[in-house]
């Protein structure tokens, strides 16, 4: 087996060595923070995979999802299903504790691309500004769904989430989804999904099967983003339908705005960033007493699109910027 | 190389808003203007300062403010000042959690006032309960708030018995024999009512012909109330918030339903009658405290608000001080001003006198005391009758 | 039956006041195909323009149709200023952008009304002044309406006509028609373009400051996140009327209204904020053109 000519094995041994290098950071990044400043690294791993996901469906392949909260919600409460009411997590051998962790994140993931799956299809008929209000109509179906199901809490949230989620998995889970999108684009699918974004009719003309990629687009990334939601619930403790409500959606949105449109090196740069930034906000909100941060987003959306609608990088990723091009190959 | 110069500014920015952001904890302070660490108590409160729920998280920190204002003119516990650092939460269940973090990691406080929603209590406990730290909530009335863990706290009633109040008062005082139930269902609080009114009130032998249900944010409410009509209750229990329960009172006067309105403290604001107007006169609700009590410390209590603050405290400023009345008391007796005595005092609270009622800490962390009913009357607010638990 | 004659006139009442908020919709849309996501929160500025100007103007102290009036005309004239504003700024200067670059900014003016109407309005609800008392209610046997949602309806009727007078009957309608039909095309026969969207859009904002007056005279009670859900019902029943045009966003509204009431009634008034998106989406995959609309074929 020559290594460099099988792109196959070589992206495995990358994913192998990046996830041990994230859990080997992982035994030492919570010795160098507080709880406090640890807890705001951990929420920016999974913003980042959120983001990272959104990014192939309305990045990538153009379709503007104004519902990924929705997704996020179904993965977390999935997964949290399982390990909190059908599993009896207090016997389970902690030796065993990584593997029913990682088949429940896997279980959210799933049951998010089932639902990505099914807001996907209506997705072959419609276009733009429907396609947006069918997403975040969809977000408001999920919540009002899990209002209603007590056996999840319904209104009242589900307590007594086993804390699972570590530093290691957070960024594994954000390291796994930018490969998998790296690879799509490198397949020779990636072209299609662009071709979507740029011009259905003449993609379709073309002979791209325009549906199978928007409903794959959907798919892929709303298995990311149930799984985000499942690391989410399970670092926090706890679910509430109203975590998972429109401006969770939004704030998605504007991370990926930020990085630019179809930037997967943007989306996680903007997702660290806007994380980080709500932090530092804190005490502008403290001292004011007054919620800004929203004003904030919401203006600097504009302003962006009037400006900058590119974002910060456009479409460019990292591997097209001076000492990273040499780890362009690595795509092809 | 434009794209250079904004990459790298982004990451040049977002590495700085991670060195920044540890530093970033000069939070807004109330109370002791004393600088010296070694003569003051810190305590931390989470609220709902901003967002949908912002007038509940104001009235409990004015309360706070208050309570704390007064133990340290009155000369601070063991020769140390008290001095609160307030984090808002947005309303949002993930932000009470990263604030109560930051709370206990940085500014370690020994001990926490909050949340007033349940949803956001149950984010915060666990946190609280891991790293040892007392947590009083003033009103979050979900049972399974203080199951989470010994360090967790309550100084109001709990939705069992606000349920099974206002079922007796409506068995007992109003003669009600069939009641309709309207529950807002976005809302664990406004469910749980609902839910523990149904159970009493069919044990005391009446019948709830109709249940329905809207979410908070609706303004049309008649499809409902048509049918609530139809089944001729002679009450009904809206156990929502003010916000919805004054257009509800309106619509139902609008559709010819004649009977009072019954509720939970989620009525208790000025707001409520102002939206509902006349519609409610007639309506009675539970709640906390009476401003009508006219025992002295309530009295006094009430003199205190209006001079600092101007208006009639509601409940929640009621229950806000008496949450801080009720830490101070426990440290007071606490054998030191470490967290597991403080613990050990709030545990043993017994008879402590505060505005909404005699408080004793229970053997699940929970106050037992009673609840007073409230009837809506030419505009305000009249104190009808106490129900204490059985 | 009477119960469920009361859910009908219910379901129409409630129906009126999405119809006033689907008229703007459906113009804008007709003109722009674009969704303007900021059309419900114009309607709560309206609500707040009432709200302020019968608190501080004094109408509130004598309630009729004069105060009404007033409040309407107030409310309407800034509504329309708004609508220009929003126009001119956020959505002319992406008229050759990729359409969804506007929908991000569309979302992004109606968050920035949200989350500054909070601020300045703040979060808490508002009464609304009562302008107009309506008396009591009209009866038919033991059925009744309130008179302000018979006002509404009436309202709403009156403006669906006058808007078609407007649309098809006047020099600037036809201007509008055409520059609905092609941008370009309509500025190579001498139309000011620009001009007739602008005019669009204060019309179109001008009735949802309407709505919100009205809106807060039938529920006294408002605050800055009132658009949402009505601004999303009442685009659906645009979309189900078919939209870009103006009786079907009358009739959408009506029959929206209506289906709501009749699932709260019958069904589960639990899953009522889930029905509307779900008439949608079964709207949109089986009749995408909607009840009165018309096909437009996309073109290359």
């Amino acid at each position: 087996m020559n290594w460099k000519n099988n792109s196959t094995l070589r992206a495995g041994v990358v994913m192998i060595l990046g996830i041990l290098f994230f859990f080997g950071l992982g035994a030492i990044i919570p010795t160098l923070f507080n709880a406090y400043v640890f807890t705001i690294v951990m929420y920016a791993g999974i913003n980042v995979t959120a983001a990272v996901s959104l990014n192939l469906v309305t990045g990538i392949t153009g379709q503007f999802s104004m519902g990924h909260a929705g997704f996020m919600s179904v993965g977390a409460y999935a997964a949290a299903f399982l390990t909190t009411v059908i599993l009896p997590t207090a016997e389970i051998p902690p030796a065993l504790v990584p593997l029913v962790f990682a088949g429940s994140l896997f279980f959210g993931g799933i049951v998010a691309a089932i639902l990505g799956l099914v807001v996907g299809l209506p997705s072959l008929r419609l276009r733009g500004d429907y396609l947006a209000i069918v997403t975040l109509g969809f977000g408001e179906i999920i919540r009002v769904v899990i209002l209603n199901v007590e056996t999840i809490g319904g209104a009242r949230g589900l307590p007594g989430i086993p804390q699972w989620t570590s530093f290691g998995w957070v960024y594994s889970v954000a390291f796994l989804a930018v490969l998998t999108v790296r690879r799509l684009l490198a397949s020779s699918h990636g072209r299609a999904f662009l071709a979507v974004r740029e011009d259905e009719i003449a993609a379709e003309a073309m002979g791209v099967n325009t549906t199978r990629y928007k409903v794959l687009a959907f798919i892929i990334g709303a298995f990311f983003a149930g799984v985000s939601g499942g690391l989410f619930g399970h670092f926090l403790t706890y679910l509430n339908p109203a975590t998972f409500d429109f401006n969770r959606s939004f704030e998605i949105i504007i991370m990926i705005v930020l990085g630019g449109l179809g930037s997967t090196t943007g989306a996680v740069a903007a997702a660290l960033f806007l994380t980080f930034l709500r932090e530092a906000l804190r005490p502008l909100q403290e001292i004011t007493q007054l919620d800004f941060r929203m004003i904030i987003y919401s203006g600097l959306l504009i302003v962006l699109m009037l400006t900058r609608p590119n974002g910060f990088l456009g479409t460019k990723e990292l591997t097209d910027f001076g000492f990273f091009r040499r780890f362009k190959g690595l795509r092809q | 190389m434009k794209f250079h110069s904004s990459f790298f500014t982004s990451v040049l920015l977002a590495a700085g808003t991670l060195v920044l952001a540890p530093g970033c904890n000069k939070s807004t302070q109330t109370g002791s203007t004393a600088t010296d660490p070694a003569n003051e108590i810190v305590i931390g409160e989470v609220g709902s300062l901003t967002g949908n729920e912002a007038t509940f998280g104001t009235s409990t920190r004015d309360g706070i403010r208050l309570a704390i204002e007064q133990i340290n003119q009155s000369g601070g516990i063991q020769n140390k000042k008290l001095r609160v650092v307030t984090m808002d939460n947005q309303g949002k269940p993930e932000e009470a959690a990263t604030a109560v973090t930051k709370l206990i990691t940085q500014d370690r406080v020994i001990a926490i006032l909050g949340e007033v929603a349940s949803s956001r209590s149950l984010a915060m406990a666990p946190i609280a309960q891991t790293n040892k730290v007392p947590m009083v909530t003033p009103s979050s009335t979900n049972p399974k708030v203080t199951q989470v863990g010994d360090y967790i706290f309550r100084v109001c009633f709990i939705d069992p018995f606000q349920g099974s109040v206002m079922a007796k008062f409506a068995h007992g005082t109003l003669k009600v024999k069939k009641a309709a139930i309207l529950r807002d269902v976005k809302n664990d609080y406004s469910v749980g009512l609902a839910n523990f009114f149904t159970e009493t009130f069919k044990k005391l032998g009446g019948e709830v012909v109709v249940d329905q249900s809207y979410s908070a944010g609706d303004v049309d409410f008649k499809s409902q109330l048509t049918s609530i009509k139809t089944k001729e209750p002679e009450a009904i229990f809206v156990p929502g918030y003010y916000t919805e329960v004054g257009l509800i009172a309106r619509q139902a006067r609008e559709l010819g339903i004649k009977a009072p309105l019954l509720g939970g403290d989620g009525w208790d604001s000025a707001k409520l009658t102002e939206i509902g107007g006349k519609a409610l006169e007639g309506s009675y609700f539970s709640n906390h405290y009476s401003p009508d009590d006219t025992s002295e410390h309530v009295q006094k209590f009430i003199a205190a608000y209006k001079a600092k603050f101007g208006g009639v405290p509601d409940g929640l400023a009621a229950m806000g001080y008496d949450a801080a009345m009720v830490l101070a008391d426990a440290m007071k007796r606490a054998k030191t001003l470490e967290k597991d005595d403080i613990r050990e005092a709030l545990a043993n609270t017994k008879d402590f006198q505060g505005v909404t009622g005699r408080i004793t800490i229970d053997h699940d962390r929970n106050a037992v005391k009673p609840a007073v009913v409230l009837e809506v009357k030419s505009g305000g607010f009249a104190y009808k009758e106490t129900i204490n638990p059985s | 039956m009477t119960e469920f004659l009361q859910h009908i006139i219910n379901g129409l009442g409630l129906g009126a006041i999405y119809a006033l908020i689907a008229l703007g919709y459906t113009m804008v849309f007709g003109i722009l195909q674009l969704i303007n996501f900021a059309h419900g929160d114009v309607y709560m500025l309206g609500a707040f323009i009432g709200y302020y100007a019968g608190r501080y103007l004094g109408l509130a102290n004598v309630p009729g149709l004069g105060s009404l009036g007033a409040a309407l005309a107030l409310a309407m004239l800034g509504a329309a200023v708004a609508g220009y504003l929003i126009e001119r700024f956020a959505y002319r200067p992406l008229r050759k952008s990729p359409r969804i670059n506007v929908l991000i900014t569309a979302v992004g003016v109606s968050l920035l009304l949200e989350f500054g109407g909070q601020i300045i309005f703040g979060a808490d609800p508002k009464f609304f002044p009562t302008l107009y008392v309506p008396g009591e209610p009209f009866m038919i046997g033991t059925l009744q309406m309130n008179r302000l949602q018979l006002l509404v309806l009436a309202i709403s009727l009156v403006l669906m006509t006058g808007l078609r007078t407007i649309i098809f009957k006047t020099k600037t309608g036809r201007a509008m028609r055409a520059v609905s039909f092609n941008h370009d095309n309509a500025a190579l026969m001498g139309i000011p373009v620009d001009r007739i969207i602008s005019v669009t859009f204060m019309l179109g904002s001008a009735l949802a400051g309407a709505a919100g007056i009205l809106v807060g005279l039938t529920y006294p009670k408002i605050d800055p996140l009132m658009g949402v859900m009505f601004g999303l019902k009442a685009f659906v029943a645009a979309v189900v009327g078919g939209i870009g045009n103006v009786t079907g966003a009358v009739i959408g509204a009506l029959l929206m209204g209506v289906a709501e009431s009749l699932v709260i009634a019958y069904w589960a008034s639990t899953y009522r904020d889930a029905l509307a998106f779900g008439i949608l989406i079964l709207i949109l995959l089986f009749k995408p053109a909607g009840l009165l609309g018309t096909h437009r074929q996309e073109k290359v």
